[in-house]
């Protein structure tokens, strides 16, 4: 997997969880839940989905390392098989 | 047409999930209904086989207005009683009306056999400009006329229509119920220590929030201190039998729902929390069933996420009692003489004085807090 498509995939489960959101307007350093408007309960279904699609499971104590965009990719891409 | 809570008037019939001669069975979903709160999905109260389907689909009825006939099994088929053209009580024969309430209002006639609607022209020209249909828009000009206002009313889009209805729900709640207000600051650093621990054990789809234990705490208080559960109806309360907690959950779009997590008195943490889940998913995508929306008990709402400290809750009528938290966060605590930052919500009760004084709502506060104290046992 490169690291677009990591970006790719990570922008469509937040499309499913916010789907009025333009994404392509989410600032890389800005908070998701501010973003995004999402939710404790939204929060947590992104982190369920990504252990179901990525095989990531991000504990509790690293929710402040995933909750902006770079920082999500930067956190995955350290987990993930990327190309550079 | 049932009354999916004291905000709604009408409903808009969208789809028949049964059709004359089918059985069916408690529970099963037999329509699909439009209203203020979206389209929900409408549940059977009693075993039977279709007798008539009185309501055509995309017409707009009032609650109360019988949809259809049931007939009790082995019942013989009888001819339709045809539609009473009063409002009067539905007898309460073998042959119930589908979901409906006590009350049946006039059968709906076909949208074609409807009179015309009295409109001005220049409201005929604007409903021409903005698409809108006169079917169902509430004239308020003389005679009951639809104005050009009415028209641009009835144009918005539908979080409008559930901004009036919640206003309709509020009104009635600040003008008929004499609100009492208590607050707690509940420590939580036990709560969330243990919460922390078991999530720490439980894979990432079955960890629980926070609001998970907030509300088994007010559920097992509710048992408690059952002056807060239940309905003021007919000049007198009515206790519940049962814990249904209307959790209010906010729409994507503008607004609010509050369907009910049943019997939450009675589930462990990890039910009430995929159900909520399951909740939150069906508010915001479609897929709420009658009875969530129609037998809630007591109502909770949380703003944790929102950043407001503190919630002063107008109680959603018939129910007596509306508990609120607001943000969880660090502040300062005093404890045996020192000061320590702690983990704090503040909870809040608003209660109903024709039922319940605030010594009861007091001891409904203390018992939320004990109970959080000992999370391992909720």
């Amino acid at each position: 997997m490169t690291i677009e498509e990591l970006r790719a995939l990570v922008l469509s489960i937040l499309g499913g969880i916010a789907p009025e959101v333009d994404l392509s307007r989410v600032r890389p350093d800005a908070d998701l839940r501010d973003e995004l408007d999402i939710d404790s309960m939204d929060f947590l279904r992104f982190v369920v989905q990504l252990d179901e699609r990525l095989g990531v499971s991000v504990p509790e104590a690293d929710y402040p390392r995933v909750r902006t965009l770079a920082g999500c990719l930067a956190y995955l891409a350290g987990r993930c098989r990327v190309e550079a | 047409m049932p009354s999916l809570g004291a905000d709604m008037e009408a409903g808009t019939l969208v789809e028949w999930k049964v059709k004359p001669g089918d059985a069916v069975k408690r529970g099963d979903l037999v329509a699909v209904v439009d209203t203020s709160k979206g389209a929900i999905d409408i549940e059977i109260w009693e075993d039977g086989v279709v007798a008539e389907v009185r309501v055509p689909v995309g017409t707009k009825v009032p609650v109360g207005t019988v949809l259809a006939l049931l007939r009790g099994e082995g019942e013989a088929a009888a001819p339709s009683p045809g539609r009473s053209p009063e409002t009067a009580p539905s007898p309460p024969s073998a042959a119930p009306p589908v979901a409906a309430p006590s009350v049946a209002a006039a059968a709906a006639a076909p949208a074609a056999a409807a009179p015309r609607t009295r409109a001005s022209p220049a409201a005929r020209s604007r409903a021409h400009e903005l698409g809108v249909s006169f079917e169902g828009v509430r004239g308020t000009g003389p005679g009951g006329a639809v104005t050009v206002a009415d028209v641009e009313v009835a144009a918005r889009p539908a979080a409008s229509s559930m901004r009036q209805a919640i206003a309709a729900a509020m009104s009635r709640s600040n003008r008929e119920i004499p609100h009492y207000h208590l607050g707690l600051d509940v420590d939580l650093s036990r709560a969330l220590a243990w919460l922390a621990r078991e999530n720490e054990r439980r894979s990432v789809a079955e960890r629980l929030l926070p609001v998970v234990l907030l509300l088994a705490a007010v559920a097992r208080a509710a048992r408690e201190v059952p002056e807060v559960n239940g309905f003021h109806e007919g000049g007198q309360f009515r206790p519940a039998g049962a814990v249904h907690l209307g959790v209010a959950i906010s729409l994507r779009k503008g607004g609010l729902v509050v369907p009910a997590l049943h019997d939450a008195d009675r589930k462990d943490l990890g039910t009430l929390m995929r159900e909520l889940g399951d909740l939150i998913a069906r508010a915001r995508g479609g897929g709420l069933r009658s009875s969530e929306l129609s037998d809630a008990t007591l109502t909770v709402t949380s703003l944790g996420d929102l950043g407001a400290g503190t919630v002063f809750g107008v109680i959603y009528p018939p129910q007596v009692a509306l508990v609120g938290f607001g943000r969880i966060g660090e502040r300062p605590w005093a404890v045996a003489g020192r000061v320590e930052a702690r983990p704090v919500v503040t909870a809040t009760l608003s209660g109903d004085h024709r039922v319940s004084d605030g010594i009861r709502g007091a001891q409904f506060l203390t018992t939320v807090d004990r109970l959080l104290q000992a999370p391992e046992e909720l």
